[in-house]
């Protein structure tokens, strides 16, 4: 118990393969059933809010999107995901509903692990602190409209707010008309944003089925 | 205080060889110590968001979601990698009697440690973030972590490997389990959440990473060093080796098992959170075990705290860390999570156990060994007693202003206040945590300017004998 050696192999290695075992691989295993779902699968299809950004910005849109097809609405997607990653987001943003503190209540539906097992949450973004709200289901809560001028300028919206303000996901101001629309980056952090929450659940829509 | 014996001639004709490399360990600990304070400054530099105040948020590369990250990262893998670097390089060849290896090796990965290091910011600050929390090195810098951070541990594992089959000191115990877990933690948890398991299963991995980085590589370098350091400034063995043998296989074998705490009330399997929390509390009374065989070590002696400045930071660190676990094994009670899970409550505890544990331990390293390093005295025994009340007296402010925060946060949260409500109330707790930190930070530029004023003709002459500074009240007779 005092060699190195032993030390290497029984608290190095047997112990950790022991904690990996129980709390990595058997989680795994447990959820082994629910399939891992594709960006096609959570996002099947092009949502309102995405064309109402195509309408919207058609300039800004066609010159990051071209149409506002199926293959573009992915691209945005994943595009908006790494600027969510990038930019932090997830440090004061959570992405999980807990079933207590009446979180329900505030945020929507408590989440499930069926919801987690898609290529989006790959890391998965659960988030450890909240400044900000929870954004689960955050996705048609409000308009295009209100994420552009929060991103713009979070207080413009919510004067308490002590969000940071990201100018940089918009066209660069030509002269004093403001605001000036979002750029690609811009585009796909609000078509993102809107999508959260708003993937299939078929696990409710089979509650939904059995109940009377 | 050095022993006669700073070189080591392992067979007679044989030319002496320096046992540490003094330069390398002075390169880390100082390397170490400036990215604390580049840390520090990134820290202050986000909680002025919190107040509304931040100076540059018009600039891409200083948005402070990315300045945050450039905060913890640096925290991991600049000031703490460096400085417990340092500090085992010290260690390892006194206690196996074997210099490193391959020096050149070792420099070599010092410097890369740095550019890893600057990688890490200009990267962050790029907005290249991987999403794995205090994992946030881009994927393509990730390898070159790990490289780093092995190479250090094939450093010191290879004088370990080296003495055979003698059991060793405990401090050995703790830095050879080291070597092995950070390698596998850092490997794990960046690579499987990122590229194989999706979803809950892989925030379970990701609990365990954030987790094993603290409990596996952190924790037990550090716990090292107290093992070593503590016996000698007090002169003293360690109270009790069967408490010693409980504290480390105690933690080897519950300290990995509780990752899955950092996502209570998750989708994560509910068997896997009760596991975490379980083992959580049982850490708890193996701690107690450690501090207590420590406080025993301490007996009778207990006037040195005053006078031994090292001595002081490491029992300091220690009861921080024996309240840390304390907290720890009230807050991860799933009834207790519901209020202080998401709130301030939880970085006050980060910043307790980071900076009020693991800082103040190897504050106490920096403080003994400098002039050890460097042949010349504290140029100021005086700065460096600020260094200690200033860090202390804001740490302590730090973690009780995030501690009452987070609770205040998490009744409003529950009681379905607006968010809004939630934020304005934050804010006060918010402003005396910006003063706190800018206490602590005073304190560190108070050793800045020590360092910098006690340095001499530093790569020359390594080898003068260390003579205690008079009036600097460092020893007992």
């Amino acid at each position: 118990m005092e060699r190195v050696r032993a030390i290497l192999l029984i608290a190095g290695v047997f112990f950790f393969a022991l904690s990996f075992l129980l709390m990595g691989v058997l989680p795994v295993v447990t959820l082994a059933d629910v399939p891992t779902l594709t960006l096609a699968e959570v996002a099947p299809r092009v949502q309102e809010s995405f064309l109402d950004l195509a309408e919207r910005w058609p300039t800004a849109f066609t010159k990051s999107f071209g149409e506002p097809t199926l293959d573009a609405y992915h691209a945005a997607l994943r595009r908006g995901r790494e600027i969510y990653i990038g930019e932090g987001c997830w440090h004061c943003h959570s992405q999980y509903v807990r079933p207590v503190s009446n979180e329900g209540l505030r945020y929507g539906a408590v989440s499930v692990a069926e919801e987690y097992q898609n290529e989006m949450q790959r890391p998965v973004l659960f988030g450890t602190r909240r400044v900000g709200p929870d954004l689960t289901r955050e996705g048609g809560k409000r308009s295009n409209d209100w994420h552009a001028a929060h991103f713009f300028d979070p207080k413009s919206v919510v004067p308490t707010s002590v969000m940071p303000r990201y100018p940089w996901l918009f066209e660069p101001v030509v002269g004093n008309v403001l605001p000036t629309p979002p750029n690609r980056d811009g585009l796909a952090l609000i078509a993102y944003v809107q999508w959260l929450g708003t993937w299939p659940r078929p696990e409710v829509e089979a509650a939904a089925k059995e109940a009377p | 205080m050095i022993p006669p014996a700073a070189v080591t001639a392992p067979e007679a004709g044989l030319p002496l060889v320096p046992l540490v490399d003094l330069q390398l360990v002075r390169r880390h600990l100082l390397a170490g110590f400036l990215w604390l304070l580049a840390s520090m400054f990134a820290g202050l530099l986000v909680s002025l968001q919190f107040l509304g105040r931040y100076p540059i948020d018009f600039v891409e590369i200083f948005s402070p979601g990315r300045v945050r990250m450039v905060h913890t990262n640096l925290v991991a893998f600049g000031f703490l990698l460096n400085c417990l670097a340092g500090m085992a390089y010290w260690v390892v060849p006194r206690l196996t009697g074997l210099p490193l290896q391959w020096p050149r090796f070792a420099h070599c990965n010092f410097w890369l440690m740095q550019l890893m290091g600057t990688a890490l910011v200009v990267m962050l600050l790029g907005g290249h973030a991987q999403a794995v929390e205090w994992g946030e090195t881009p994927v393509a810098l990730d390898p070159l972590v790990a490289l780093v951070a092995v190479g250090f541990f094939i450093n010191i594992g290879a004088c370990m490997l080296k003495i055979g089959r003698r059991p060793v000191y405990v401090t050995l115990w703790y830095f050879s389990a080291a070597t092995i877990w950070t390698a596998l933690t850092y490997l794990m948890g960046n690579y499987l959440p990122q590229f194989f398991v999706a979803g809950a299963a892989g925030g379970a991995i990701a609990g365990l990473y954030i987790h094993d980085l603290v409990g596996l590589f952190v924790t037990p370098l550090g716990w090292g060093a107290m093992y070593y350091f503590v016996p000698l400034l007090l002169n003293r063995p360690i109270y009790s080796h069967a408490l010693s043998l409980i504290g480390f296989w105690g933690l080897a074998f519950f300290y990995p098992l509780q990752g899955v705490h950092h996502f209570l009330w998750s989708p994560i399997p509910m068997y896997a959170q009760y596991g975490a929390v379980v083992s959580t509390i049982a850490i708890e009374i193996v701690v107690a075990t450690v501090i207590v065989n420590f406080f025993l070590t301490l007996r009778g002696q207990t006037d040195q705290l005053r006078t031994n400045l090292p001595l002081r930071w490491f029992y300091t660190g220690m009861v921080l860390y024996f309240v840390t676990c304390l907290q720890c094994s009230i807050q991860v009670l799933l009834s207790v999570q519901k209020i202080i899970h998401f709130t301030d409550w939880v970085v006050g505890h980060a910043h307790l156990v980071m900076f009020g544990v693991f800082g103040f331990w190897l504050f106490g390293v920096i403080i003994h060994l400098w002039p050890r390093l460097t042949g010349k005295p504290w140029w100021s025994h005086q700065l460096n007693v600020w260094h200690y009340w200033l860090s202390t007296a804001g740490l302590l402010v730090m973690f009780l202003d995030l501690l009452v925060a987070g609770v205040m946060q998490g009744f409003e949260w529950r009681n379905m206040a607006p968010f809004e409500s939630s934020i304005i109330a934050s804010v006060p707790f918010w402003a005396v945590r910006t003063v706190a930190g800018l206490v602590i930070a005073a304190g560190q530029i108070c050793l800045a300017w020590n360092i910098w004023k006690s340095r001499g003709a530093l790569a020359r002459a390594p080898m003068v004998p260390f003579v205690e500074p008079a009036g600097a009240g460092a020893k007992p007779a």
